[in-house]
């Protein structure tokens, strides 16, 4: 959401009703437990928020955290650099790209969960088993995204750089590139809590730290209290990143019209 | 006439949906440097297939083409194009869009800067540089589109109805200040329209084409002097001269190319 298209005002209201919604559940949440619900299989905010904190001043929290976000930001980034390359290659190797097809849907068909005992198996119970099983979530999206987005570019504008006396590296630097940029930007996005779901498969299916194998051990154990910790952990994680998202896309895209078009219709 | 710009023998064809359509066939025509030009035939005739040919956006498939005396093979940099929907680009401001055509050209930074203002203040769009074409009107990206092309100073310009999609006031002044523009540059302009009124209003020459396939009609001189008020020209008496002989050639070919979709639809 676009906070300044609101007014100060109007963000404060929207912000306290938000915390007002969230507070409500925790608070139905918590008086429910123990009496409509068994604590032991649902637990409650107060004991989550004591496990948390327990598990913080401990240090385990943040070296959990750690290892999986650090899964996390390598395997999105190596998905993500590597789709919007190949998906640049493929954009201008049409032939290539005809024969590649039905591979590519192929391999994008492929259940990721299926894959994840076979990248352990090739690339250990470690990190690197996760970050790749993460990058191969991001890498087909951000692939689409970019070859999607190539290939839609208006050929007019195209046509008018040429005639304008742009090289072909010009156009695709300063037109196919930023006309594309929406796609891209938007699979980027929808990226990111992939890479995150591909590196907590991995610590379920093997591993000996991460947010993932801490969730799946707690589970183990029917320490629903830990289990819940945990998830809720992961959940501020993608919020936090996915708010720094929203920040970088409103740069990128700043160009495109929101919800200001009354303005623009107001010059006309 | 030593002509800037000359077309002999042009065609052009398509094949959509396994049909052949001859867009253009046998045209002729020569254009004289600093001329202002304007075309106007049936809508289908295959006006908007000339300016891509002479363009080098198409390549003919018969005639030749020559521009300064050497044939037009591919893009020339020295003749601009406006197209009829106003391209400019949605990620670039105002400014960074007139300043596209010398940035691909390496020109400083600072210069693009100042010849891009410039331009911007004389077309009255000062105070707007900033903006991107989202929060400009029609006629604000139309001008936007004109002197992005005139910024790298073509010498010929080529305009597919630049003014079309516009509503009568914001064509007429926009006319206004293309022609003041002209008069200062000495462009030579070739200029596309459906408007016969402001075929005349602005043109040392009318070409007539026919209906599909396309081709000269008729070539009628505008003897109207300049500068020229645009804004009382209907009442000037060779302007309704001039009108009426053209309408004259063109209701023919309009009535024709009527006759043909009826035909085939």
């Amino acid at each position: 959401m676009a906070d300044e298209l609101l007014g100060r005002y109007a963000w404060l209201r929207l912000l306290a009703w938000r915390l007002g919604f969230g507070f409500a559940i925790l608070l139905v949440w918590e008086l429910a437990a123990g009496r409509l619900v068994d604590p032991f299989w649902f637990s409650s905010p107060l004991r989550i928020l004591r496990h948390l904190v327990d598990w913080a001043l401990e240090g385990s929290l943040f070296r959990h955290l750690l290892v999986t976000l650090r899964e996390t930001f390598f395997g999105y980034a190596l998905g993500g650099v590597s789709g919007i390359a190949v998906g640049v290659v493929l954009a201008r190797l049409e032939f290539v790209a005809q024969v590649l097809d039905p591979f590519i849907v192929a391999a994008n068909g492929i259940p990721r969960v299926a894959l994840a005992p076979l990248f352990i198996i090739w690339f250990g119970i470690g990190e690197l088993s996760k970050i790749i099983l993460a990058s191969t979530l991001v890498f087909f999206l951000t692939f689409y995204g970019t070859f999607s987005g190539l290939r839609a570019v208006e050929p007019a504008y195209k046509e008018i750089a040429r005639v304008m006396g742009a090289s072909e590296r010009q156009i695709f630097a300063k037109v196919s590139l930023p006309a594309a940029s929406p796609w891209i930007v938007a699979a980027l996005k929808v990226g990111l809590p992939f890479a995150l779901i591909g590196a907590i498969i991995g610590e379920f299916m093997a591993a000996s730290r991460g947010l993932g194998y801490m969730i799946q051990l707690n589970t183990n154990q029917f320490d629903t209290t830990g289990a819940v910790s945990g998830i809720l952990v992961l959940m501020l994680a993608v919020m936090f990143f996915n708010g720094f998202l929203n920040r970088l896309e409103r740069y990128v895209l700043r160009w495109r019209p929101r919800e200001r078009t009354a303005q623009a219709r107001e010059l006309q | 006439m030593d002509s800037i710009l000359s077309l002999r023998g042009i065609a052009r064809e398509f094949v959509t949906r396994g049909r052949v359509v001859h867009a253009l066939a046998d045209l002729s025509l020569g254009v004289a440097p600093g001329e202002f030009l304007t075309i106007v035939g049936p809508s289908g005739c295959g006006k908007s297939t000339l300016l891509n040919l002479i363009s080098g956006l198409l390549p003919p498939s018969a005639g030749e083409m020559h521009y300064g005396g050497a044939p037009i093979i591919g893009v020339n940099p020295a003749i601009g194009y406006v197209t009829q929907a106003d391209n400019l680009y949605p990620w670039r401001t105002l400014r960074e869009n007139v300043e596209f055509p010398l940035e691909v050209r390496g020109v400083g930074k600072a210069e693009r800067r100042r010849r891009a203002v410039e331009l911007i203040e004389r077309v009255g769009l000062g105070g707007f540089e900033d903006h991107y074409p989202h929060e400009l009107s029609g006629g604000m990206r139309q001008r936007g589109n004109i002197i992005r092309t005139l910024s790298y100073d073509p010498d010929v310009i080529l305009m597919d109805e630049p003014f079309g999609p516009l509503d009568a006031q914001t064509r007429l002044i926009l006319q206004d200040q293309l022609l003041h523009l002209w008069d200062a540059a000495r462009k030579t302009i070739v200029f596309i329209t459906h408007d016969l009124g402001e075929a005349v209003a602005l043109a040392d020459r009318v070409v007539v084409m026919t209906a599909r396939p396309g081709r000269v009609k008729s070539i009628c001189p505008v003897p109207i002097a300049r500068p020229r008020d645009l804004f009382h020209i209907h009442d000037d008496e060779h302007f309704r001269r001039t009108y009426d002989r053209l309408w004259e050639d063109l209701e023919s070919e309009v009535r024709r190319a009527a006759e043909t979709w009826r035909t085939s639809s």
